[in-house]
């Protein structure tokens, strides 16, 4: 390298300035590490300091070895989109959501049989709990959100994603926090907020990438070359902005130390948890459903080859969406401390909820007319397609479930649980994994290694769904019913330790439903590693879906 | 040209559908101007007339320093109080006879014995059944209720007082005794211990083992267990020390059990209930664990 004839070679400012900070960030955690109250923070430290230095290794080798140039934003007419950050989060939604899924069985075991606990506080059910949903939601279906949001913004604006380090910052820099939070839950550093369990630093760090994250989208959307914004991008635009609204109000904190990792919500009582559930269902609202449908709408119509139903469907559901979901969060606390109004309005926005979420319903199912037959030949498609199904049901359960007497039998029970994972595995999973089925092939340039396996995939997993929910619903009414159920004397009828025995065949059957679903997520793998590393003149021709160009 | 213009330009018709499209076209993706589905449209206006007709109805709306009450002034709390006011006058005649009844008493009336146990069963799940099972079967180191073996007595009166102050709880009206740690303390030697544990075991005539000295067992018994285990091992429940000469065994009958005990001592404990549970449902709770089947006269 030394004798290469560069002389118009000069770092860049991001370069300059990110090494700088990632030098000076990789300083401040060692003192900390040094200094720190616990063992576990110290741990926590030491991973943020070597991550800074590799950082600042991988800038100045990528400065030595990259072109003088910048890469152009197009190359003979078209587009040279930067997919590099696309890959990477591809991937890591792969390996994060076999991980956690297995972790979601283990703990679908350990409530069925106690004992799996083992003992170890590492592994009891209060820290992996927390480690399968973070992991699920954040870390599978989170690189889903970037890795697509990054590839559709770039494909629908027909411009380069924009930032030279910056993308390769949000992909890296999020998946560093997945693995502080991850590695906090075993260790046992929560802030005991559910889905908002990291505490204040990795809170912090979450905020920075964020919102580099919201600028590199919105960047890219500045410089599009195509007169208007696509619906997925309102979806993904509305998906970043809300979460980072909701990450820092939820997490308002104030540190006990820079040397400590706890910190105290600056919220309290009835207050903390208006707030927690606020952000709460808007994390289901707004990260796992906006986000989702961003990929549905570019997904679908892409892979059916059909336009989107209704233009004006897609407006007016996504303003009331966005509108009225933001104020549903209450329905987690009907018949608690929070006064009645408030309970009131969480309940009938929830209602008001149904259609507009259904809207979207409409648009991705409908827009398959004149291609049901697609629907037998394409199981990519077809998973998809059930995906958008299961989004219905589980969009119509939910403001069921938010009316206050269906919520008197309903809530915290299994009903609840099976509620969220016709949503989690049907929906989200399913859009997911169709999502992933057709970028891997269109990233690496190669046919899909074999379309059978993605129908054992499809089978397995939707086996899989059905007995999960299906579990969920029976035990989850029972648990209820057993609950409320009096003598004729006026006592309760059984006590609280007989519902728990109850469950006990259903968590087996769930527990059988989450193996199908894991074993489905492996083939998926298997087929996806096959396919990008066969040669491409072995693969069977045909089969490919190259982009439409 | 205006962009609509330009945008009237691209559009066409789609031919499955017959519907136009909106003429955009991002990365190949065009969409339909198919219209609002009206079955959709007035579900949706239904589900706004409906939340509204609801407001007006219940508390809705926050103001300065209340909210709106609505028609109803409905009210979660008032709500709890009405339902729980209605369980009482439900409960209320057989509630009151039986805080005032004794145990002795409630078991003498069929009827009341009926509501006792009523009450007791779900107190029991919640409050003992985590030690002694949810059918009393009990589980190592807890007895079980349902034989007529007693550590502290079987009784109507016993049971009660055993509820009540529990067992080396610190209550001051507890049963105290434990089992000494003849092993650590240095009491007994290996060889005693081995051989005592056997003599244990020939009490309720189960084997012994080959070679033991088993007259030294018998009479490392004799000075050391007798005085609490009784000189024939009967027990005495004043102590609650437990009669080794049946075949209900707390901890387990093999040697190595009864070795470990000598060695180590026990002693568990049952918390003290009074204070914790109401009057009444500890009461229900006696009768409840008297009627088990092992309650004594």
């Amino acid at each position: 390298m030394a004798n290469a004839p560069a002389p118009q070679k000069t770092m860049t400012l991001g370069e300059g300035g990110l090494a700088l900070t990632m030098g000076g960030l990789a300083l401040l955690t060692i003192v900390i590490a040094a200094k720190a109250y616990t063992s576990e923070y110290a741990f926590h430290a030491y991973l943020f300091s070597a991550a800074s230095i590799a950082a600042v290794f991988a800038i100045i080798n990528r400065y030595y070895s990259r072109p003088a140039e910048k890469p152009p934003l197009f190359i003979d007419g078209k587009p040279n989109y930067n997919m590099g950050p696309v890959k990477f989060s591809t991937v890591a939604a792969m390996i994060w959501g076999i991980a956690g899924f297995t972790v979601g069985l283990i703990i679908a075991l350990q409530l069925a049989f106690p004992a799996l606990n083992l003992d170890l506080p590492w592994t009891s059910f209060g820290r992996m709990r927390p480690l399968h949903t973070s992991a699920v939601i954040f870390a599978f279906g989170g690189n889903v959100l970037i890795a697509t949001s990054f590839y559709v913004v770039q494909r629908t604006s027909r411009a380069r994603l924009a930032g030279d380090l910056a993308p390769w910052f949000v992909v890296l820099g999020y998946n560093f926090f997945i693995l502080i939070a991850g590695t906090g839950y075993l260790l046992g550093i929560t802030q005991g907020k559910e889905y908002a369990e990291p505490e204040w630093y990795s809170d912090l760090w979450l905020t920075i990438v964020w919102v580099t994250y919201l600028l590199v989208f919105l960047a890219t959307l500045w410089r599009r070359t195509e007169p208007h914004i696509y619906v997925a991008n309102w979806f993904y635009l509305a998906f970043i902005v809300t979460i980072a609204v909701l990450h820092l109000g939820n997490n308002a904190a104030v540190p006990v130390s820079i040397f400590s990792p706890k910190s105290y919500i600056v919220w309290s009582g009835v207050q903390d948890a208006m707030v927690q559930w606020w952000y709460g269902h808007n994390a289901v609202g707004f990260f796992l459903t906006a986000g989702f449908l961003a990929i549905m709408y570019y997904f679908i119509p892409k892979r059916a080859d059909r336009p989107v139903y209704s233009y004006r469907l897609s407006i007016i559901h996504f303003w009331s969406l966005i509108f009225l979901y933001i104020w549903a969060g209450p329905h987690h606390l009907h018949y608690t401390a929070l006064p009645d109004w408030a309970q009131t309005l969480g309940m009938t926005f929830s209602i008001m909820l149904w259609m507009p979420s259904w809207g979207g319903m409409i648009n991705g199912i409908m827009t398959l007319s004149g291609a049901w037959d697609k629907l037998r030949t394409d199981p990519v498609l077809r998973m998809m397609v059930v995906s958008v199904a299961f989004y219905g049901m589980s969009t119509f359960e939910g403001p069921m479930m938010s009316v206050k007497i269906v919520n008197s039998l309903s809530h915290y029970t299994d009903w609840t649980i099976g509620h969220v994972h016709s949503g989690a595995l049907g929906w989200v999973g399913y859009i997911s994994f169709g999502a992933i089925y057709c970028l891997v092939p269109w990233l690496w340039n190669k046919p899909l290694y074999s379309l059978k396996l993605v129908n054992w995939h499809f089978w397995l997993s939707t086996i899989g769904i059905v007995f999960y929910i299906t579990a969920m619903w029976v035990s989850g009414i029972l648990q209820g019913l057993m609950w409320r159920a009096y003598t004729d004397l006026g006592f309760l009828e059984y006590s609280f330790v007989e519902t728990v025995e109850a469950m006990h065949p259903f968590y087996i059957i769930r527990a059988l439903g989450g193996l199908l679903f894991l074993s489905g997520a492996l083939l998926m793998a298997w087929n996806l590693w096959k396919t990008v590393n066969t040669a491409e003149s072995a693969a069977p021709a045909g089969l490919a879906l190259a982009p439409a160009e | 040209m205006s962009q609509e213009q330009d945008h009237q330009d691209h559009k066409e018709i789609d031919a499955v559908t017959g519907t136009a499209t909106t003429g955009h076209d991002w990365d190949g993706i065009r969409e339909l101007n198919t219209p609002l589905p009206r079955w959709w449209l007035w579900t949706f206006y239904a589900c706004i007339v409906w939340a509204v007709g609801y407001w007006v109805v219940y508390p809705a709306w926050p103001l300065l320093t209340n909210s709106t009450q609505g028609l109803t002034a409905w009210h979660a709390r008032s709500a709890v109080v009405a339902d729980l006011e209605e369980l009482k006058v439900q409960r209320g005649p057989m509630m009151a006879k039986l805080s005032s009844a004794s145990v002795a008493e409630i078991v003498a009336d069929p009827q009341l014995a009926d509501f006792a146990r009523a009450v007791g069963r779900p107190a029991f799940g919640d409050n003992c059944a985590p030690c002694h099972g949810a059918g009393g079967g009990g589980g190592k180191g807890y007895p079980n209720l349902n034989d007529d073996d007693w550590l502290w007595g079987g009784k109507l009166d016993a049971i009660e007082q055993t509820i009540r102050h529990g067992a080396r709880s610190g209550d001051k009206d507890d049963h105290e005794g434990n089992m000494p740690a003849f092993g650590r303390d240095g009491i007994l030697k290996a060889k005693e211990i081995s051989a005592v544990a056997d003599h244990v075991r020939s009490l309720s005539g189960l084997a012994t083992e080959k070679g033991e000295d088993l007259a030294l067992g018998k009479k490392v018994f004799a000075d050391n267990c007798a005085l609490c285990h009784g000189p024939e091992g009967k027990g005495n429940r004043e102590l609650g020390a437990p009669n080794l000469t049946d075949k209900i065994w707390l901890y387990g009958s093999d040697k190595a059990t009864i070795m470990q005990g000598v060695q180590n001592g026990r002693g568990g404990v049952m918390p003290a209930w009074q204070g914790r549970l109401s009057e009444p449902t500890i009461k229900a709770l006696t009768v409840y664990v008297y009627s088990f089947g092992g309650g004594e006269k």
